[in-house]
């Protein structure tokens, strides 16, 4: 019996290597820590009443932002890790099957479950305040996603320990991710994972279109939108196009790998490069689904900080809604060496190039925002600053790769690394990050600390391209990706160990921002003024944080930057329109079952990874369960009364 | 608010917006699904030819079965427009007894369909067999898939219907239910077309 | 949420009683039989082998986008949405890209047969 006990923890556990144990040990550790903290402070409750069930916005986009900034931490580790082995030649840092594993989780982590959350928490965050609008339009189904997000990525992290890392690289390729050469769990972590997270980014990508189309303020028509909220609607819309693909990509690979199928084996008629095809028409577009509000945040900064209004308003919207469709087209450009013929090489060549276009129609658009502006360089602006020669080059350096038959040269050299490595930092972290900066008094109430910000910001900008620069010179020089380790004689260390200085220094960026928090959530001021930057949209108008029906009464807009406007007509000493009375509020009701719905997704997948049927089955009735329970319950909203209202504004000090 | 709670009547008009916000909120969800299946259609489509030696499209349909279920499935479509038509004239028994018609039809469409695979299976071509029947069975599988949700979600709909009558919220949950039926009966005319039509051409 | 103005946003469009007179049975009739007609011919083009080849698969995929169209306007009542039109044109996107994927997988796949 023991011998049997023995067996099975050797294969269910991941043993061997002691970077392994310590991250076990790490993680007990932190288990134990956070449940005694919890019942020490008797806080059970008020998780469970205030966060787990809520189906506030805010609620949800300050877990978001929590969530990805961990999952930052590890990609962030697992990069670090990638670095430390390819430092020196002939290093044995990692294994190479190690490495495999770490290069694989470094990119899903980052890509799905770091860059995505944090984008449905600016989402979440920011976009019901700056339309006049008092939640998400199905503030239940925004719940269901970020448990379906959390879950996920919990089912995802956990093959770290348990049963083994997928190891097939980010978007797991057959047949290498087939039964027949990844025997292990591994690959069904994988494809669970981010099979349940990526359910829950559809949902959130409804969620939005339809408040978005149909929850603004009175008098905020389309083009009056502020240009963040565009480019969520133009996210979404992508979301809701794409995603649905990565669904059924995964759900053959499954099958496949489940059922014996042959979709993508070698044997039976089946055709890998069909996989290839189909993941990339979801992860081209996935890319441009990061990047989208990273533009609308920039183009939100540049506005405040010049204190001038956009330019190109129309040109900037026209630029959004056209990448977006674009980003639907160029999906071959990934796989220019498959041998698809020229004319298919050359249309999508073709298309790449094309989208450029209003990419660097933007550009502009923010530095004719900032030509006489009277411009002020706090942290999200830095930021700002930050980004836009580094997108520059990283686009530049795409529209190199988009050439077809150099990309035969390119392809899956570091060259290709570099590059995306420039847009996806250089565009969405860096556009992240100026977000995360300049909404966090709207959010918590007090700014972050600007002078370690700035430190912060330096250590990433040049760490950045310290980092990163070699390694386009390393991939003319013939490094491809996802080797671990190089010979002496290949000339490519000088530059590895630049590169690896410069990673570390962006670690280094990321251990000052949390200092940067920490320090600002202990010493800050708070912010009484609801407006601290000087904004100009409906979001700056209200207290911070927001009451959490947001607008005790709803904004009527009349032009592009309301508050803005506001602002001008009460400092030529307009009396401000008349308020109309209160009303009760019509809320929804906190709910637990996005969060049992979501761990039942959990077990199922859970179960199916490990072919338990005694997991996975309870897991899908669970499921099912809640489904009907939700359908059935008629009570799920409530009103606030008038004199909660009026309390509420009185106590955020503003007359009502 | 069948249940009369006189302080809620006050704020119907909040309530039907709200209503009419998730019906959007459901065809842009049943867009999602369009794009599913179109990527399904897509790998059906590229992966028809490889039988790696199986039954080929044409040895293996059998067009009488396919024909009965396609008439059986637009039949549905139209008797669940018909529910809705009862509701509009606030008919509650014509809407329950339209609804149970169109479950009655699709149960039997279901019926037809897990006959034919079963049938198919016997005949040894399983979703194992070739990239052609992989591509197959997912397809059809996943249709039918839809087909036996949206029978179960109509009869939770027909409980509730029962128990609330005709309001703003299930007036709603019947429009949507109507338009996923809708869409389900789409969805199985490209099928029809695609793989069981230019499948036995 | 609790927006007494959803659906207005900005458009002016009075308050949201559309009471959802969605068709009529003499429309609902219609459009059945006109499915039923639709279905029919290609059956009989297919068993019948009256076409061939292109001339085939155009009336076949023909047929079946018309109705596609019967449905969308007979049952789902797409002509009656009101201003703006959100729902078409979401619709109308969808379907851009559904034929863009479509399409795209085939031409891009007729280069990698195998088997």
């Amino acid at each position: 019996m023991l011998d049997r006990i023995k067996e099975f923890a050797s294969t269910f556990f991941v043993t061997g290597d002691p970077l392994i144990y310590g991250a076990d040990v790490a993680i007990v550790m932190t288990i134990i820590a956070v449940v005694s903290v919890l019942t020490y402070f008797k806080r059970w409750k008020w998780l469970w009443s205030e966060w787990i069930t809520t189906v506030d916005h805010k609620r949800i986009g300050i877990m978001y932002v929590i969530a990805s900034l961990l999952m930052l931490f590890r990609g962030g580790v697992d990069a670090l890790l990638m670095r430390t082995q390819l430092a020196m030649p002939n290093n044995d840092f990692l294994t190479p099957e190690h490495y495999n594993a770490i290069f694989t989780t470094h990119g899903v982590i980052m890509i799905l479950f770091m860059a995505m959350p944090l984008m449905f928490g600016l989402f979440n965050l920011v976009v019901p305040l700056q339309i006049g609008a008092r939640d998400v339009a199905f503030p239940f189904l925004n719940s269901l996603s970020f448990w379906l997000f959390f879950w996920g990525a919990m089912l995802f992290n956990m093959s770290f320990v348990i049963g083994g890392s997928p190891d097939a690289g980010w978007l797991s390729y057959p047949p290498l991710s087939g039964k027949a050469f990844s025997p292990g769990v591994g690959q069904d972590f994988y494809i669970w994972g981010i099979q349940i997270s990526g359910i829950g980014s559809l949902m959130t990508g409804i969620n939005f279109v339809v408040t978005i189309l149909k929850m603004r303020a009175p008098g905020m028509k389309l083009m009056k939108m502020p240009m963040f909220t565009w480019s969520v609607l133009s996210s979404s819309l992508t979301i809701l196009l794409a995603f649905p693909i990565l669904t059924v990509t995964l759900a053959l690979l499954f099958i496949d790998r489940y059922f014996g199928a042959h979709f993508f084996t070698l044997d039976g008629g089946g055709n890998p490069m069909m996989y290839i095809n189909l993941i990339w028409m979801w992860g081209h577009p996935e890319v441009y689904i990061v990047v989208l509000p990273a533009f609308g945040i920039f183009s939100e900064v540049v506005a405040t900080f010049s204190r001038k209004k956009l330019f190109g308003y129309k040109s900037m919207v026209f630029a959004l809604m056209s990448i977006a469709v674009f980003s639907f087209t160029t999906w071959a450009h990934h796989f220019f060496t498959m041998g698809s013929g020229a004319d298919v090489n050359a249309f999508f060549a073709v298309t790449t190039m094309i989208i450029a276009i209003p990419t660097g129609v933007k550009v502009f658009n923010w530095l004719f925002t900032m030509y006489r502006g009277r411009i002020t360089f706090p942290t999200p602006m830095l930021w700002t600053m930050g980004f836009i020669p580094c997108f520059v080059v990283g686009g530049m350096t795409g529209v190199l790769l988009s050439v077809a038959p150099a990309d035969f040269q390119f392809h899956n050299s570091y060259f290709l690394i570099a590059h995306f490595h420039q847009v996806l930092i250089g565009g969405v972290a860096f556009g992240y990050f100026a977000g995360l900066y300049y909404w966090w008094p709207k959010v918590f109430g007090f700014k972050l600390h600007e002078k370690i910000g700035k430190w912060a910001f330096w250590f990433w900008n040049i760490g950045f391209y310290v980092c990163f620069m070699p390694q386009y010179a390393l991939g003319l020089m013939g490094m491809t990706r996802r080797v671990s380790t190089y010979g002496w004689d290949t000339g490519w260390w000088e530059l590895n160990l630049v590169s690896t200085v410069g990673g570390f220094l962006m670690g280094i960026g990321f251990l000052f921002q949390v200092w940067q928090i920490l320090h600002s959530i202990k010493f800050m001021e708070r912010d009484t003024t609801g407006d601290p930057w000087g904004g100009r949209t409906l979001e700056w108008s209200i207290p911070s944080p927001a009451p959490h029906y947001n607008f005790a009464t709803l904004p009527v807009v009349t032009g592009k930057d309301p508050w803005w406007e506001e602002k001008l007509r009460r400092e030529r000493g307009e009396a401000p329109a008349p308020k109309p009375p209160l009303e009760p509020i019509h809320m929804p009701k906190n709910s637990g079952i996005p969060f049992i719905m979501s761990f039942c997704w959990f077990l199922a997948g859970f179960g199916l990874v490990f072919n338990w049927l005694w997991i996975a089955i309870p897991g899908f009735v669970g499921v099912a369960a809640c489904m009907l329970a939700h359908s059935f319950n008629y009570n799920t909203d409530y009103y606030i009364p008038v004199d909660e209202i009026e309390r509420t504004e009185a106590a955020a000090r503003r007359a009502v | 608010m069948a249940n009369g709670n006189a302080h809620a009547h006050t704020h119907d008009d909040g309530h039907h917006d709200l209503e009419s916000l998730r019906l959007m909120g459901f065809w842009i969800f049943l867009i999602t699904d369009c794009i599913l299946f179109g990527t399904l259609f897509a790998t059906y489509i590229v992966l028809h030819g490889n039988t790696a030696g199986g039954p080929t499209p044409a040895e293996l349909f059998k067009m009488p079965g396919v024909i009965a279920e396609t008439f059986i499935l637009l039949t549905s479509s139209f008797t669940s427009g018909l529910a809705l038509l009862s509701m509009n004239q606030g008919n509650r028994r014509g809407l329950i007894g339209w609804l149970a018609v169109t479950i009655l039809l699709g149960a039997s469409f279901i019926t037809l369909e897990v006959t034919e695979f079963i049938d198919m299976v016997h005949e040894g071509a399983t979703i194992g067999t070739s990239a052609f029947l992989s591509g197959f069975f997912t397809l059809v599988g996943t249709h039918g898939l839809h087909v036996s949700l949206g029978l179960v979600w109509m009869t939770a709909l027909i409980i509730q219907l029962a128990r609330h009558g005709i309001t703003p919220v299930t007036r709603r949950k019947a429009n949507v239910i109507g338009l996923y039926w809708h869409f389900l009966d789409v969805v199985w005319i490209f099928v029809f077309t695609i793989v069981y039509l230019m499948g036995v051409m | 949420m609790a927006q007494h103005t959803a659906g207005h946003g900005g458009h002016g469009d009075g308050h949201g009683h559309e009471q959802e007179s969605h068709g009529s049975l003499k429309s609902y009739v219609a459009g059945f039989v006109l499915s039923l007609i639709l279905t029919a011919i290609p059956l009989f083009v297919v068993l019948n082998e009256w076409l061939e080849g292109t001339a085939a698969h155009v009336v076949l995929l023909g047929s079946a986008v018309l109705q596609f169209i019967v449905q969308l306007v007979f049952f789902m009542h797409l002509r009656e949405e009101k201003k703006p039109r959100y729902n078409l044109m979401v619709l109308l996107l969808g379907i851009a890209i559904l034929v863009t994927i479509v399409g795209g997988s085939i031409w891009i796949m007729t280069y990698n047969k195998v088997g």
